[in-house]
């Protein structure tokens, strides 16, 4: 079994994870330089060094498999590096392959699934990196021995490379705080980046002191001496040329350590302090590293907590009131301003648990990104990915949730919506087809929308599909709306294509697809013209930690209603209800809104009609399918965090789960989504679909 | 004792981090602070003191071996043992180490265990007067 706690071994998933998320990164980046004919050799480098790391952690945890293929992959990325191989797209194709192995290690590593074979693609990178060149003995070095023994073989190899070019060698010598050595480093780096390229910092001895140090930051770059000084600026700064030495026999060997002087220059060194004693224990104690990582379910602990601590803050809220009501106002007020101050630090403590759930999309966009790739040299199209808003952040949960779901999309767009290369050109369309991934924040949404310049859809098949499995009646086919149409999409059974490839279309439809968007608290919604292509619009609430509910009470039940699937709430005016096929629908700004009277969906009994003065309408859903809610009372809006019903009722549909209100109360969270999808679809009625369109 | 472990892998410093401080032998109980690379180990330094420093080699910016210079060039840090780890695999960088003066080598990976014999011996090493 692997080595290490628990602790220790689950911080190794979650690294492991993102160095092959790195890795893919670096991998992605060099496959993009490559198409442009551009070189980066700190991306090769970087590569490197996340597989480097990994091999080293597969090791220590015993992840054997993990180790042997990052083994095979260092190997090829090392030699690359030091420049014994060629960078080709084959290369790039088959590291790339190794990522998607990774991940299929890694899930064995966490849930004990099937592990995949390693030996084919092993087979092939040896053969890649069979052809390494051995042009290790080229030129010896002509630098100073005590330079040369303090550089990794990388970082000679880059000084070697730089040289070679007709590079000059500097080093800038410049003098930083320690507290603010990051930012400062960050700026001369950002400086000095025109001039060339900077191949490793080396902290000289002299001058270090408790809160200042000073680095050599080695330069290889085409300017000269003045041109470094003045770019960089400052007045803690000398640039010194590194002299180059006649080539002398191979690399003369330091005896003694001691005899390493610090790389010369004249500046005076600074008398070394010795550390005060006391500040030292006092910083020591201090949290080196900046971050933290924390599990997502202790964040959700903290967060029931919060919720807890709502539920205290609603029956403060209420004493105070009975307080007031009694007559002790003074009493009353003190405590009001109390409940104020605790209101605001609470929904603070919120809110900052919120933000540290909150990771941005570029986590499953870079995947996204390698799958386009993967397929579109499979199915054999050109496409290109253009990704804007991969800033954007949501909740880690729903992050993980949504990879799949957006693969599908994507998958979908290359496979079925661009069209092949020759199709493209005799259409006049650019050869080049175009996936474009846009994520931008809507209020207390996130809007991901994945949009092709491909085919489109075709409305005359997806209509025969329909028909053909049961969900349309024929006669009913010549009347659908275009929007109607496009969402018979989501339908089961229904696809978009007669030949099932083995990219789409595995059994898993647009149907799968929404049902775990919508398991996420979000909508679909799809838009298509023939001949210049589709976009999907998916919309999703920005956290499920903790949402905002309007609460509802119908036959004597309270309900809470997720204010995300909300969109307004009026007075029911009975004079507006029509009926249509055997249908309630409510006339609403000129359109139909087709309603559902939650007693009689939940089979409640009705209050007697003498206790009714008026009911309410809530008009739920987003996008184009929307049902107006008919209840008793409304009242108010309520944050709650919502509990899971357990797995016994886990079957019950129509509800999200439970939550505790501030009067200790229970009340039942509604699942919008679910109820739309039952009551619409039981109707039957293709005129209450949809039909409400602003 | 306490000790310095620089590693641009979190789950390496845990892991070093666990096999050390079980070491509960009274009196030579460790106390192992974190840095995650070279940099971050120069800013730590000089809130010290450390018996010793436990560094990866291969990390970007300023690397184990440099950082290992640094403090062998620096009198105030003359008492600091220095282990080196790495994965296994260049010599070159090795080699460099130990003339840099370098108290000790383990190569990745590593079980707990040698993890501990290693600065055994370091630490046995340094008291030596070597």
């Amino acid at each position: 079994m692997a080595e290490g706690t628990d602790k220790a071994r689950e911080e190794f998933l979650s690294e492991a994870q993102e160095l092959i998320e790195g890795l893919s990164r670096s991998l992605l980046g060099l496959d993009e330089l490559q198409n442009s004919g551009a070189e980066d050799p700190s991306l090769i480098n970087e590569a490197f060094r996340y597989v480097h790391t990994l091999k080293g952690l597969s090791g220590i945890f015993s992840a054997k498999a993990i180790g042997t293929l990052a083994h095979r992959v260092e190997d090829a990325l090392d030699a690359l590096r030091l420049g014994r191989l060629p960078l080709s797209a084959e290369f790039i194709d088959v590291l790339l392959r190794t990522v998607e192995l990774f991940w299929q290690l890694l899930s064995h590593e966490k849930d004990g699934d099937e592990p995949p074979d390693l030996q084919p693609i092993l087979a092939r990178i040896r053969r890649l990196t069979s052809e390494t060149s051995s042009q290790q003995s080229r030129e010896e070095f002509e630098f100073e021995p005590a330079l040369l023994a303090v550089l990794t073989e990388y970082e000679e190899h880059r000084l070697r490379t730089c040289v070679e070019r007709g590079l000059d060698l500097f080093k800038v010598r410049v003098r930083f705080g320690l507290a603010t050595l990051d930012k400062e480093l960050d700026e001369v780096k950002l400086r000095l980046a025109p001039l060339g390229e900077v191949i490793t910092y080396l902290p000289t001895g002299e001058a270090a002191s408790l809160d200042a140090i000073e680095l050599d930051l080695l330069l290889a770059s085409g300017s000269d001496n003045n041109a470094i000084t003045q770019a960089i600026g400052g007045t803690n700064v000398t640039v010194e040329q590194v002299p180059r030495r006649a080539v002398g026999p191979a690399s003369s060997p330091l005896s003694k350590p001691q005899s390493l002087e610090p790389l010369t220059s004249n500046r005076t060194a600074m008398p070394t302090q010795h550390p005060d004693s006391e500040i030292a224990q006092a910083a020591a104690i201090r949290s080196v590293s900046q971050t933290v990582r924390v599990d997502i379910r202790k964040l959700d602990v903290l967060m029931n907590s919060v919720g807890e601590l709502a539920i205290l803050r609603g029956a403060l809220a209420r004493m105070t009131e009975r307080l007031r009501t009694d007559g002790q106002r003074q009493l009353a007020s003190e405590l009001h301003r109390i409940y104020r101050s605790f209101d605001r630090r609470l929904s603070e403590l919120q809110g900052g648990i919120l933000e540290v759930r909150m990771v941005p999309l570029s986590q499953v966009f870079d995947r996204l990104t390698r799958v386009v790739r993967q397929i579109s040299r499979d199915v054999d199209k050109s496409v290109r990915l253009v990704v804007t808003g991969s800033d954007t952040e949501i909740d880690k949960l729903i992050v993980e949730e949504l990879s799949d779901p957006l693969m599908h999309i994507v998958r979908n767009a290359i496979d079925h919506g661009i069209e092949p290369r020759e199709r493209r050109l005799e259409i006049g369309k650019p050869e080049i087809g175009i996936v474009a991934l846009n994520a931008f924040q809507k209020g207390n949404h996130v809007v991901l929308e994945v949009e092709d310049d491909g085919g489109g859809i075709d409305e005359k098949f997806l209509i025969e599909r329909a028909v053909a499995s049961g969900h349309v009646a024929a006669s009913e086919a010549s009347v659908l709306s275009r929007d109607e149409i496009m969402n018979l999409i989501f339908l089961p059974g229904v696809t978009t294509r007669q030949e099932v490839s083995d990219y789409s279309g595995r059994g898993v439809g647009m149907d799968v697809v929404k049902t775990n968007i919508a398991k996420l608290g979000g909508v679909i919604d799809l838009h298509s013209e023939r001949n210049i292509g589709t976009k999907i619009t998916v919309t999703l609430p920005i956290t499920l930690a903790i949402v905002s509910a309007l609460l509802v009470r119908c036959a004597g039940n309270t309900f809470a209603l997720p204010l995300n699937s909300v969109s307004e709430a009026f007075s029911l005016d009975p004079g507006r209800i029509k009926w249509i096929d055997s249908r309630e629908v409510y006339t609403l700004r000129g359109a139909s809104l087709p309603l559902c009277r939650l007693d009689q969906l939940l089979e409640l009994t009705p209050l007697p009609a003498s206790n009714r003065k008026r009911r309410f309408v809530v008009v739920a859903g987003l996008g184009s399918r929307r049902l107006g809610l008919v209840t008793d009372e409304l009242l108010g809006q309520e944050d709650i965090v919502i509990k899971s019903l357990g797995k016994s009722l886990k079957q019950v549909r129509g509800f999200a789960g439970a939550t505790e209100l501030g009067d200790q109360r229970v009340a039942l969270v509604l699942d919008v989504a679910a109820i739309i999808e039952e009551v619409l679809r039981g109707s039957e009625g293709r005129e209450l679909v949809g039909s409400l369109h602003e | 004792m306490r000790i310095l472990i620089v590693d641009d892998s979190s789950a390496t410093r845990t892991f070093v981090r666990e096999a050390l401080e079980a070491r509960d032998t009274p009196g030579a109980s460790s106390e192992v602070v974190e840095a995650d690379n070279g940099l971050e180990a120069l800013r730590v330094l000089p809130r010290g003191p450390y018996s010793l420093v436990i560094s990866d080699i291969n990390m970007s910016g300023v690397n184990g071996l440099e950082l290992l210079n640094f403090i062998r060039s620096n009198k105030s840090y003359e008492n600091v043992g220095v282990l080196l780890i790495s994965t296994q695999g260049s010599e070159k960088d090795k080699e460099r180490g130990r003339r840099l003066g370098a108290d000790g080598y383990l190569a990745k990976p590593f079980t707990a265990d040698e993890l501990r014999q290693a600065v055994n011996d370091v630490v046995a090493k340094r008291s030596a007067g070597g």
